[in-house]
């Protein structure tokens, strides 16, 4: 057989779904599929970890979102009598402020926002040309399949940091189009996996029945092959949204980050790590709040492919 | 018991770089990779130092950056200042071949060629026909350069230059090797090279160290009293600190920033050595349109800004707050100032309120202006500080900032409100820093500033012999740039260094020059000092 | 084998010259150029800069002088450390990155995958969890928090490592580089290893070796171990080209003269030929990795026969 670069299970795998077994995957009509739905809540909810993080999650991305208003400090507000002083419950900076006389706390909720949404946004992009990318090429098969595949050989190839780098550099000031166009370099590792999922699910009777009833193409696709590609989609997006909020830290870094006074996690760490022996909680703050979000997506993920995966049973 | 462990653990590797170093050898941070040890090369300010620790000039810098006799044992100027007559001692370069006039003469001629592209090249525009050749309309035969004999050089220039034996104590005018070069393409690699200066290239490990030996043919080797000096290319200053403590590095060139200071002033304050440097901080107007076109804007944006709240509490790390746009340390003229910076805070926002009045700005109609600056920590706390001062204004700012190459690309080009720029004199002359904003300068070119008064004074001091009428001149033209508000000065750079109580040698000067064949290397006084 | 062998090297030829293609235009549509800097440089000055280096002819002319230079196996010299070629920074640089690279990957692998196996074994179970969060504290904190810490806590208070520095790759300098490098990798194959392990183990040859009477242990080590470790063979590829290149945040914090910090400063400084030399040294490294990984998968995979 042909193979890619980087070869996923599934696209070696010549029976790669089980046929029988207790729990059918994802079949053609609506009610497997919402059985399959709630067969993984069902075993999600058994995984203490995951179900505590999907808790945290949720207050944490709330705290982000609402705290900052339930505060008296603006993102951008200079407290001219504090610069760099550490947390306080006198002078109203529970978590401290920093060189700039700006709140801590303040900072890092609206930091989280941007973390999680450049996060979101990148993922989406990746996920929606990912799928489709994927999708299309594992159904169509063939050359096309071939030249489709060459090509996210190619974009492999290509030093993944190397093109963010130039994208940031071009794209300079709007933050959530660099993450969309980090989406759009992101996508490579999703079109494999879809495409390989297509490849097995094609073979399938299902398909095959679709097919002999004259329905078309794309409809295909879509009402077909992208649902039954859910369960490792939805694990990929666990997987990417950390993945991409360590990147954002990691530009940030480099200098790359989110332009002021708009701030990120990333930032706020990065700039926190020089002061670490001189104002800790710089560094603390911002530190635990994007720990404690990677640790729970990562476990969430973990829990999310026990659940979904139907292997893993 | 952390002595033991550390004895224990870290022996090896010490005892193995002690064995051979009995001798006198200092670790240093130079601050980056050096981009080329030809001096014609590069600029690098780092590269600088282990270029004039290889080859000597005919003008040397003293510990102290006073100008002393260096290849040259004297010189002679003639009364109207064009004329200088170089007389070069008896020196021998390393591969014992004497140094002579000659070589002096290859030198200059090859750092005005075009094809070696030299950054610096126009601080040598004073000597004839310099700038014809350094743009390629003449040869290089034709520069006003001249050997009289083996040890005698003359230079003619078209007109007296202030800072001309400044620039011949710069690497770039270094004497070369005219002997190597003719005959070897990579003539500065180790095993290569041969220098004139107080030190050899030893071993260069690019992106690691770099070791620069005593060199025994240098014509005053008995007054050099390091054997050898390890140099480490550190981008990160936290490394340099971290060495530092550790006792891996005796003395580091870069400047320690806001972020480390308290901590360095609490914990070492032995080893902190800050002084004045011939740097201005300042933000540079676009005057082209716009507001900024509106002197009174710009006048107002100048008087809210809280200098000392900038220097003293958003940095802390020594800067002085400035008021004008030549460095007091610089050899500038004096009270020189931009004009209503000492009125009382209160009096200058109410000024400053009343300025954007009445150039049309208000609570209905409020300026919008981007502030660009260079990705760095401590240019973005500026930013902000600043940003926070306007805001009383009714300016709403916009920052911007993006890595150096693209924020000097859009400075040349003149796209940009208000940036923020960074200039260190190359020579302890004020013409360095405000003829940047004579017509043809750098400065004016990227902000359209223009002011013929302003020009004038530039070109009439270029034609001024006497030192002191040309700074008085030259303080003129900084006032005018000053009555103009034209830019925003913000602070006088210092130079923050960490050096070891054990190096000696090391004297503050403005220009930061550390000359390495002065600095010399205690015996170690407390014997905790690492590994021994 | 062979013939498939030579196919895919064959291929990576027409791959190479697209990536080539597009870095060199996407670098210098970025704007700002190599001798941008804070001293502003007078136009004649900038103009003998720019015909020292050709940067004054047009780019297709200045393309094709880089592919004809490129062919003769010249990266051409950097622009921003002139006294070395492109090829001799990247031949220095790049054994360096690959020590600590690979030692930093055989750390993980030899840390990694016993966790995963043993949280696999024991799934949400405390133990699960416990070696889970443990991997995982690795990638909750950016690893540029991660090795400054490592550096001040064991370099200068404890003092039982150098602080920083190459040395040469003397021992003790190289191990909190190789620490810190690895720690993401960790939780990385440690968390791969645990999902592809508890997959292989719900498989049904699983099941029928459980039934011929085998122990857990033999289960364990004689049939679920192989084919638990394809998805972290075929994740090593990327990786290590990744690790090799990408290692950047530790070559800086610790002063490290290996070929990651060229990419990003070369990058940032608009070091034309340094970017583009990374670049093709980057591409033909992961085309051969991956290929590597693909014999090594055959090797591991019985099912899988090239042999088109």
């Amino acid at each position: 057989m042909t193979s890619t670069t980087t070869p996923y299970r599934g696209e070696h795998d010549d029976t790669p779904l089980p046929a029988g077994g207790p729990n059918p995957p994802a079949g053609p009509d609506k009610n497997t599929g919402e059985s399959l739905g709630r067969e993984a809540w069902r075993r999600l909810k058994q995984n203490k970890a995951a179900m505590a993080s999907l808790v945290i999650l949720t207050l944490m991305a709330l705290i982000c979102f609402i705290g900052p208003h339930l505060l008296p400090w603006a993102l951008d507000e200079v407290d001219w009598s504090n610069f760099q002083t550490a947390p306080s419950l006198e002078n109203g900076h529970y978590f401290g402020t920093d060189a700039n006389g700006r709140d801590i706390l303040v900072r890092t909720l609206f930091g989280g926002q941007v973390s999680l949404s450049v996060a979101l946004v990148a993922t989406f992009v990746s996920l929606v040309i990912g799928v489709l990318y994927g999708a299309v090429a594992g159904y169509v098969g063939g050359r096309t399949d071939n030249l489709m595949m060459r090509f996210v050989d190619i974009m492999y190839s290509l030093p993944f940091m190397f093109l963010v780098i130039l994208l940031m550099v071009v794209f300079g000031r709007n933050i959530f189009l660099i993450y969309a166009a980090i989406g759009a370099v992101e996508w490579l590792d999703m079109a494999r996996i879809v495409r390989g999922q297509t490849l097995a699910l094609k073979r399938r009777e299902f398909i095959e029945a679709a097919h002999a009833l004259g329905v078309g193409g794309p409809t295909i696709v879509r009402r077909h092959l992208i649902p039954n590609t859910l369960g490792p989609v939805i694990i990929y997006v666990t997987l990417t949204v950390p993945k991409v909020i360590l990147l954002e830290s990691f530009l940030s870094f480099l200098g790359l980050g989110v332009q002021e006074p708009l701030t990120s996690w990333g930032v706020l760490i990065s700039e926190g790590k020089d002061m670490m022996e001189s104002a800790p909680w710089m560094l603390i703050v911002p530190s635990v709040f994007l720990a404690v979000t990677l640790f729970c997506l990562n476990f969430l993920g973990d829990g999310l492919r026990d659940a979904l995966d139907p292997k893993t049973r | 018991m952390a002595v033991h462990w550390r004895t224990l653990l870290t022996a090896l590797p010490l005892l193995l770089s002690l064995g051979t170093a009995q001798a006198a050898t200092l670790h240093v941070d130079n601050e980056g990779e050096p981009g080329s040890l030809d001096p014609q090369k590069s600029a690098n300010h780092w590269d600088s130092r282990i270029q004039k620790a290889m080859f000597d000039r005919l003008v040397d810098t003293a510990a102290d950056g006073r100008l002393i006799p260096g290849l040259a044992s004297r010189w002679d100027v003639s009364d109207d200042g064009t004329v200088y007559t170089f007389h070069l001692r008896d020196a021998r370069w390393s591969d014992d071949t004497p140094i002579t006039a000659e070589d002096a003469v290859f030198s200059l001629r090859r750092l005005l060629m075009p094809a070696t592209a030299n950054h610096n090249a126009n601080l040598y525009y004073a000597i004839h026909n310099a700038r014809a050749v350094n743009r390629g309309e003449r040869a290089p035969e034709a520069l006003g350069v001249k050997a009289l004999d083996a040890h005698t050089l003359e230079i003619t220039l078209d007109h007296p230059s202030g800072y001309f034996l400044q620039a011949m104590a710069m690497g770039e005018a270094a004497p070369l090797p005219r002997h190597v070069l003719s005959t070897t393409k990579r003539w500065i690699v180790p095993g290569n090279t041969v220098v004139s200066g107080a030190f050899t290239l030893g071993e260069w490990h690019p992106q690691s160290q770099l070791t620069l030996e005593k060199n025994p043919a240098f014509y005053a080797a008995d007054t050099v009293a390091l054997d050898r000096v390890v140099m480490y290319p550190l981008e990160d200053t936290n490394d340099a600190i971290r060495r530092f403590r550790n006792d891996q590095i005796d003395l580091s060139f870069a400047q320690v920033p806001s972020s480390r200071i308290d901590w360095v002033r609490a914990q070492r304050p032995d080893a902190l050595r800050t002084a004045p440097w011939a740097g201005e901080y300042f933000y540079m107007f676009n005057v082209r349109d716009g507001a900024l076109a509106d002197a009174r804007v710009r006048k107002a944006l100048n008087l809210v800004v809280r200098r000392e709240i900038i220097t003293d509490k958003v940095l802390g790390t020594g800067m002085r707050p400035s008021h004008r746009f030549v460095p007091e340390a610089m050899s500038g003229a004096d009270g020189v100032t931009m004009p209503g910076l000492d009125a009382p805070y209160a009096e200058r926002v109410e000024k400053a309120r009343a300025l954007m009045r009445e150039a049309g700005y208000g609570p209905d109609t409020p300026l919008t202006l981007t502030l660009r600056y260079n990705t760095d920590d401590d240019h973005k706390k500026v930013a902000v500080a600043v940003a926070a001062m306007w805001k009383p204004l009714g300016v709403t700012v916009e920052l911007y900032n993006s890595e150096g190459a693209v924020h000097y690309a859009a400075i040349k080009q003149g796209q940009f409100d208000i940036a923020r720029y960074g200039m260190v004199a190359t020579v302890n002359d004020p013409i360095d820093l405000v003829g940047s904003y004579a017509a043809g300068g750098s400065a004016a070119a990227a902000s359209g500033y223009q002011n013929a008064r302003l020009d004038a004074l530039i070109e009439k001091s270029a034609h001024t012999a006497n030192a002191a009428d040309r700074r008085r001149v030259l303080g003129q033209a900084e006032q005018t740039l000053l009555d103009d508000y034209a830019v925003l000065p913000i602070f006088e750079y210092v130079s923050n260094h960490l050096v070891s109580p054990r190096v000696q040698g090391f004297e503050d000067n403005v220009m930061d020059e550390h000359p390495l064949r002065f600095l010399s290397l205690a015996p170690p006084s407390t014997p905790s000092h690492s590994g021994e | 084998m062979l013939s498939y062998t030579l196919k895919r090297l064959a291929f990576a030829v027409p791959t190479l010259l697209v990536v080539i293609t597009i870095s060199f235009f996407l670098m210098r549509a970025a704007p700002g150029g190599p001798f941008d800097g804070e001293r502003q440089l007078p136009p004649e000055i900038e103009a003998n800069l720019k015909a020292a280096y050709h940067l004054d002819e047009p780019l297709p002319m200045q393309y094709l002088r880089y592919m004809g230079n490129l062919a003769q196996g010249d990266f051409g010299p950097s622009f921003k450390y002139k006294d070395f070629s492109v090829t001799e920074l990247i031949m220095q640089g790049f054994p360096v990155s690959l020590e600590i690279g690979g030692l930093a990957i055989g750390l993980a692998l030899l840390i990694g995958l016993p966790l995963g196996v043993i949280a696999a074994l024991k799934r949400n179970s405390t133990i699960d969890y416990l070696v889970m969060s443990l991997a995982l504290g690795g990638i909750a904190v950016p690893n540029f928090v991660i090795a400054p810490i490592m550096a001040l806590v064991f370099g200068v208070l404890l003092g039982w490592l150098p602080a920083g520095g190459w040395n040469g790759g003397a021992l003790p300098n190289l191990v909190l580089p190789v620490i810190a490098l690895s720690i993401q990798q960790i939780a990385y194959i440690a968390r791969m290893m645990r999902a592809s392990m508890i997959e292989t183990m719900g498989s049904h040859f699983i099941r029928t070796a459980r039934a011929k009477g085998l122990s857990e242990v033999q289960v364990v080590l004689r049939h679920a171990l192989r084919p638990s470790l394809l998805p972290v063979v075929s994740y090593l590829g990327p990786a290590i080209a990744a690790i090799v290149t990408g290692s950047v945040v530790i070559e800086q914090i610790f002063g490290i003269p290996g070929i990651g910090r060229y990419f990003v400063q070369g990058a940032l400084n608009r070091d034309y030929t340094l970017v583009m030399g990374t670049v093709v040294f980057y591409g033909a490294l992961i085309v051969l990795m991956n290929l590597l990984v693909d014999l090594l998968y055959s090797a591991l995979d019985p099912q899988i026969r090239y042999n088109d």
